[in-house]
């Protein structure tokens, strides 16, 4: 009983866990074909904006998180236009020297690796010359529950629900709004969604933000669990990584699908080991293989199957 | 192209011709008398080094220049990236520390060398088989190989326990692997080198280390073989596979194959710099397989050329002399602001940029490039 409820709550957790790191990632992957390898440094960027605010600024807890989600995502369009889009250089550059710079980093999935992976490292040494080596943590709020001979975050819990309601804003604003279905046209055929008025720049500046302010948010929502350390982005981007690919190219579906499969995985080899590392070797393996037998992901599979049915029923 | 002889060495001009004959081609840069003169100067320059500067530290960059040459192949010419390098790098390297440690004789170290490397490229040539085969492909084979990576290090990283020894060696956990015999290679009792940590001195006036010449001499085999290797029919092979598969296939090349072949080529030679990386520092540690390390390789290569033997060697030398003899805190900062700008401004690469401005070539290098391009994520 006790350990059944045990694995529950560290299902929960890493539920929570693979769903939160990975929501940002997953808008940005899915929509722009963009690898963001900075994902986790976005991540410490709303971390230690929330610790900052609660600190320095005496903000409560709940307002700081906010402010450090807003903080993240305007970050992450400045980001965008700067480096992803290279807006800002070519504009200088057709001033100056009359030609583009760069080009975008759309659809180029190794520069854009490299790319941010530079930016990566930019960031997490500015950390460290700005801030030090750790900084304050706040103190994890709502105390325990205790069951038995043991306890558990409430927070943990909090931070499950928090991830669910993560995933239905974003399945409301992706499939539910005008944006939403603008953001789908220009992933589904950009020269088309272009010629038929829609904006495809503004809403890959916008969907980066969006990206961005889910990373920031996840920093936020972990900021008192964690050290407050220059590399705490390092322990999300993995999972985050592994999640979306294993999720496949429904965004939302496939982030909340591979949260519970890799959540599960990992949480059972956890309780049965008595290892997390053991359970992060597990996720990590069972990844690999779901990306050898499932090229196109989780949803990938679904939508296989549901066009075979379609098939079947179309032939009767 | 290349009949005309050499006239500096002077011997039989048919064979000089030959060889370069064979060196040279359409997928390398460099292929004029001129840049042969530059090259023996270079090579002559790096010879030399040791007089004024400390081999012993600059072996490092030749060690880690090999495995910028094997992503280079693996990714530049063969078109699958690979973040898992560094798996066949770290592989080769504890392969080579636990067979020298239970055999620590110059019979033993040697086969223990040639050990890493073949479990090295054999730990390439099963991956590349469950991938390959199973029909992974493009950014997925990236992700697979980056994801390989990060198993490997929370694997290494618990090792810790006395349960984890194999045969004389512990694993050691995150402490990693110490006390790997110094480097002796040949036969005990007949004739053997120890290559580490053996400081000889020529005519009593200048001492120098023999490791630096042993990597420089792999280094130089290394990037001739290669050459030969990319410039052949394979070689020609290989770069279809890169610009377009499908059509590859459909002339009745078997891409599997050969994506394999290349994959498995290039594990072998990440495990080879492995080995001496291990051999050098007489040290192994789980940090091998942590993600900046795995990042590095991909680095070295798109900075300096990813189409391009050359570029990988010269940005894998300049940017680690350059990460590893800059101290203070801008380090990392610089080293990442100039890995946005070469990235952005000159996706081909530096070493491609250069040589298309000394040959005056009117092709932009952004349109030379455009192969990572996911051109057929279709199927996902």
């Amino acid at each position: 009983m006790v350990n059944g409820l045990n694995l529950a709550f560290q299902f929960l957790d890493s539920f929570a866990f693979v769903v939160l790191a990975a929501a940002g990632l997953a808008v940005i992957f899915g929509i722009m074909g963009v690898i963001n390898l900075a994902h986790g440094e976005f991540i410490l960027f709303g971390a230690y904006a929330t610790t900052k605010s609660v600190t320095d600024l005496g903000l409560p807890l709940p307002a700081a998180m906010v402010v450090a989600s807003l903080l993240t995502a305007g970050f992450g369009v400045v980001v965008e236009r700067t480096i992803i889009s290279g807006f800002v250089p070519n504009w200088i550059g057709q001033r100056t020297v009359g030609r583009d710079l760069i080009e975008p980093l759309y659809d180029r999935l190794a520069d854009s690796m490299v790319a941010t992976f530079g930016l990566s490292l930019v960031m997490v040494q500015s950390a460290r010359i700005l801030f030090g080596n750790s900084i304050d943590t706040v103190g994890t709020p709502f105390g325990n529950v205790a069951y038995g001979a043991f306890s558990y975050s409430t927070y943990r819990l909090v931070l499950a629900g928090i991830s669910i309601l993560v995933l239905v804003a974003a399945y409301y604003l992706f499939t539910r709004t005008t944006f939403g279905t603008r953001v789908r046209a220009t992933m589904q055929d950009e020269q088309t969604a272009k010629a038929l008025g829609i904006d495809t720049e503004r809403t890959y500046m916008l969907t980066f933000g969006i990206g961005s302010g889910l990373a920031g948010l996840t920093g936020a929502l972990f900021a008192p669990v964690l050290s407050m350390q220059p590399t705490l982005g390092d322990q999300f981007l993995i999972e985050a990584f592994v999640a979306v690919v294993v999720g496949g190219p429904s965004v939302v579906l496939g982030t909340a699908l591979s949260g519970g499969v890799l959540g599960a995985v990992s949480a059972t080899v956890t309780n049965l080991t008595d290892s997390t590392t053991f359970g992060r070797i597990a996720l990590l393996v069972a990844a690999i293989l779901a990306l050898r037998f499932l090229p196109g992901g989780i949803t990938g599979l679904i939508e296989r199957v549901r066009a075979r049915r379609q098939e079947a029923t179309d032939g009767d | 192209m290349a009949t005309e002889p050499t006239g500096s060495t002077g011997t039989d001009g048919g064979a000089v011709a030959r060889i370069r004959g064979r060196l040279e081609g359409p997928n390398t840069v460099g292929n004029s008398r001129g840049f042969w003169l530059g090259f023996a100067v270079a090579v002559l320059a790096l010879a030399a080094f040791p007089v004024v500067g400390s081999g012993e530290s600059f072996s490092l960059f030749l060690v880690l220049a090999l495995l910028g040459l094997s992503l280079s192949l693996v990714w530049g010419y063969s078109g699958v990236l690979s973040f898992g390098q560094v798996v066949f790098f770290g592989v080769g390297g504890y392969t080579f520390g636990v067979v020298s440690i239970n055999f620590p004789d110059a019979t033993g170290i040697t086969a223990a060398a040639l050990a890493g490397v073949v479990v090295g490229g054999g730990a390439a040539a099963l991956l590349g088989y469950f991938m390959f085969y199973g029909g992974v492909r493009n950014v997925y084979v990236t992700i697979i190989t980056l994801v390989t990576t990060m198993a490997m290090h929370t694997f290494m990283a618990q090792t810790a326990g006395s349960e984890w020894t194999i045969g004389e060696a512990p694993l050691g956990g995150f402490n990693g692997m110490p006390g790997i015999p110094l480097l002796e290679l040949g036969i005990e009792g007949v004739a053997s080198f120890q290559f580490v940590y053996n400081e000889m001195s020529l005519l009593g006036l200048f001492a120098f280390d023999p490791f630096y010449y042993l990597a420089l001499g792999l280094l130089l085999v290394t990037y001739l073989g290669l050459r030969a290797l990319v410039n052949s029919d394979f070689g020609r092979v290989m770069v279809a596979v890169r610009e377009d598969q499908d059509r590859t296939r459909m002339f009745g090349y078997d891409v599997k194959r050969i994506k394999l072949l290349t994959f498995t080529l290039g594990g072998a030679l990440a495990a080879l710099s492995g080995v001496l990386y291990a051999a050098r520092n007489v040290y192994i540690s789980p940090p091998v397989f942590a993600l900046w390390f795995a990042t590095l390789p991909v680095i070295w290569v798109s900075v300096g050329g990813r189409k391009s033997l050359l570029g990988a060697v010269i940005a894998t030398i300049a940017i680690e002399y350059f990460r590893l003899s800059v101290e203070g805190e801008m380090a990392l900062v610089v080293l990442g602001a100039m890995l946005l700008v070469f990235i952005l401004a000159l996706p081909g690469g530096i070493v491609p940029w250069v040589a298309g401005k000394l040959s005056g070539s009117a092709v932009p290098v952004s349109e030379l490039d455009d192969a990572d391009a996911p051109a057929e994520v279709s199927e996902s």
